[in-house]
């Protein structure tokens, strides 16, 4: 094996060896600048499932209580979701707090897991210090903050 | 904290072709070092290559095809630049073994196919990394009991003056390395819970918020921990990662400089205690100030891999045209060398930067997860990787003392292998549940009952 192979073998090697480390690189770039997809109402090739009865299993909450607040003590079924949480008759939780909305939040189950949704209400919903933006899943025990009321999940 | 892709209209794809791709590049990365090491060393390719490759493919392709079905969403990036570490690891090894004529390229290939396995079983068994916060407690129990191990006589080996081994029939196991695992579970599971107590309380002090005596306790617990890992196992590099990882993940929970200066304080004043009353503490420190003091006896070892390093100037010696045998555990702790040595300063530069793509993939799926654990899993996982890499890096190249860590995924050794690999399937996890589009839950709109609620929405207005 001549010297001059060696050595071609050993910078073709290291070129490899970059090439990989780039497409990597550019790989993470795309997906940083190139995912920007305007998000449809549903995701594509998933057709909209009908909804399921939500079998109840062990360790999956059933019920909403109200732990703290004025209205301590009211719960709702989870069978009932989506569930309704504000100030209006029509909510499956009503409050009588002076800082939540008659619309403020709701909770709703896609694919098994529970999520709670600000429906765009004055004061906000919270959960721990973050205030809700989006969606967010909830699981057993965690508290959501609802003006002055404080609403969990329970078995 | 929580990322406001939805709002935005940002949207992951699943990229699982683009892994693909790069998992066929990781593989000729792997092939390619293979062949050379044949061509180098014998002046032909190696006649099992085919085998060889086909075997290492299988376990790429086994890899990639169980992302796509139980991970549709993960991250593209991190199993390429794992396989592809982990196929120049081998390729070295077997580099090794024929200068040494020894066998572990085939030994570690076995370990890595129980880590793919074990990847895809971790995959398969956990559909949902959230489930790992019930066992915050059992799994903090599981790894003190794992780090108890080899003190117990008799199941207790010692190897090289580390107690970290212990040894069942013919497989020596550090169960050290399945402990950090089961610690960044427990940090995340107990932060997520107790963050609020830990960041809110305390007083200002000068600059820096100094937490409660009140709640000194874990870290002190951690403290403690790491010490008795340094003093009763000898073990310098897994003390160091340990306490390493809790104050990282301390200070991503909490947000709060104080708890770097509390540690990084206990962190000095238990290295200067180490340094008087440890002798072999005092030695590493010794070698690293000056290893030529003692060039043929203890500095022997750091002073060839620094030669190495010197010999292999930008590209290297060649694979297969070196010496990297000369430095003793040229495999394991020392393998960066054997890298240097034969492919030069490049090579070790891409080495570095794959790590670092590592490291950049776990703070990404931490940075974009919905949840504070799954947040805090990925952070302590990443931080696990970027300490390791710092401390024998650092230690192989002498920035900082020497410390006996594993370099993951490049080094021999079983336990550290297959360890890694399911920290790269929870990492995998984590990312594939944050990268999945939100739940589509508009649909509920439609119900009836929904409907009626439209009316009263105009009367919200007015309502605060």
């Amino acid at each position: 094996m001549s010297e001059l192979t060696l050595f071609l073998v050993r910078i073709a090697y290291l070129a490899i060896l970059w090439i990989f480390v780039l497409s990597a690189i550019s790989v993470i770039r795309s997906d940083m600048f190139g995912a920007r997809v305007p998000s449809p109402a549903a995701p594509p090739g998933k057709a909209p499932k009908p909804a399921k009865t939500p079998t109840p299993r062990r360790g999956q909450p059933t019920h909403v209580a109200v732990v703290q607040g004025v209205n301590t003590g009211i719960t709702a079924d989870l069978a009932q979701a989506p569930i309704l949480i504000g100030r209006g008759n029509d909510a499956a939780i009503r409050l009588d707090d002076d800082y939540v909305s008659t619309r403020h939040a709701r909770i709703v189950s896609s694919s098994g897991q529970w999520y709670v949704e600000d429906l765009g209400s004055t004061n906000g919903t919270y959960l721990g210090s973050q205030r809700l933006t989006q969606p967010v899943p909830v699981g057993l025990g965690s508290q959501i903050r609802i003006g002055k009321t404080i609403v969990e999940l329970r078995k | 904290m929580a990322t406001n892709s939805a709002l935005m209209g940002f949207v992951h794809r699943r990229r699982r072709g683009a892994e693909l791709f790069l998992l066929i590049l990781a593989l000729i990365v792997g092939i390619g070092a293979y062949a050379a090491v044949g061509l180098g060393v014998d002046g032909e390719v190696p006649t099992n290559l085919i085998a060889y490759g086909g075997w290492l493919a299988a376990l790429v392709v086994a890899a990639h095809v169980a992302v796509r079905i139980v991970a549709p969403y993960a991250d593209p990036v991190l199993l390429p630049v794992v396989a592809a570490l982990n196929g120049l690891g081998l390729a070295i090894i077997h580099r090794l073994d024929l200068a040494k004529d020894t066998g572990l390229a085939s030994q570690q290939l076995t370990w890595m196919t129980l880590g793919v396995a074990l990847f895809i079983g971790t995959l398969v068994v956990l559909p949902d990394h959230r489930l790992l916060a019930r066992f915050t407690y059992t799994s903090g129990l599981t790894a003190i009991v794992l780090l108890c191990l080899p003190m117990l006589p008799g199941l207790g080996t010692e190897i090289n003056g580390a107690k970290i081994w212990i040894a069942v029939g013919p497989f020596s196991f550090q169960p050290g390395e399945v402990a950090k695992v089961l610690l960044v579970i427990t940090f995340a599971g107990y932060l997520v819970v107790h963050r609020d107590a830990l960041a809110l309380a305390g007083r200002r002090l000068v600059f820096v918020d100094l937490p409660r005596g009140r709640d000194l306790g874990p870290i002190l617990m951690m403290w403690l921990v790491s010490l008795g890992i340094l003093v009763l196992q000898r073990d310098l590099g897994s003390s160091l990662l340990f306490f390493g990882l809790f104050l990282v993940m301390l200070y991503v929970a909490t947000e709060r400089p104080g708890w770097l200066v509390v540690g990084g304080l206990l962190f000095f004043s238990g290295a200067a205690i180490a340094f008087r009353v440890f002798s072999h503490v005092q030695n590493r420190v010794d070698i690293w100030l000056d290893p030529f003091a003692d060039p043929n006896g203890s500095g022997y070892q750091l002073v060839q891999a620094l030669y190495g390093f010197a010999w292999g100037g930008m590209v290297g010696r060649g694979l297969g045209q070196g010496m990297p045998e000369r430095v003793p555990y040229a495999e394991s702790d020392f393998i960066l060398a054997a890298i240097g040595e034969e492919l030069g300063l490049t090579a070790v530069m891409a080495v570095l930067l794959l790590y670092g793509l590592v490291v950049e993939r776990a703070l990404r799926a931490a940075l974009i997860s919905r949840d504070g654990f799954g947040k805090l899993v990925a952070t302590g996982l990443g931080a696990i990787f970027a300490l390791q890499v710092f401390v024998v890096v650092g230690g192989v190249t002498r920035l900082i003392p020497l410390t006996g860590l594993t370099t993951p995924f490049l080094s021999y050794g079983g336990s550290s292998l297959v360890a890694n690999w399911v920290i790269i399937a929870i990492l995998l996890r984590i990312s594939d549940q944050a990268r999945r589009p939100l739940p589509d839950l508009s649909q509920e709109d439609e119900d009836v009952d929904e409907q009626a609620t439209q009316v009263v929405k105009v009367v919200k207005e007015g309502v605060r």
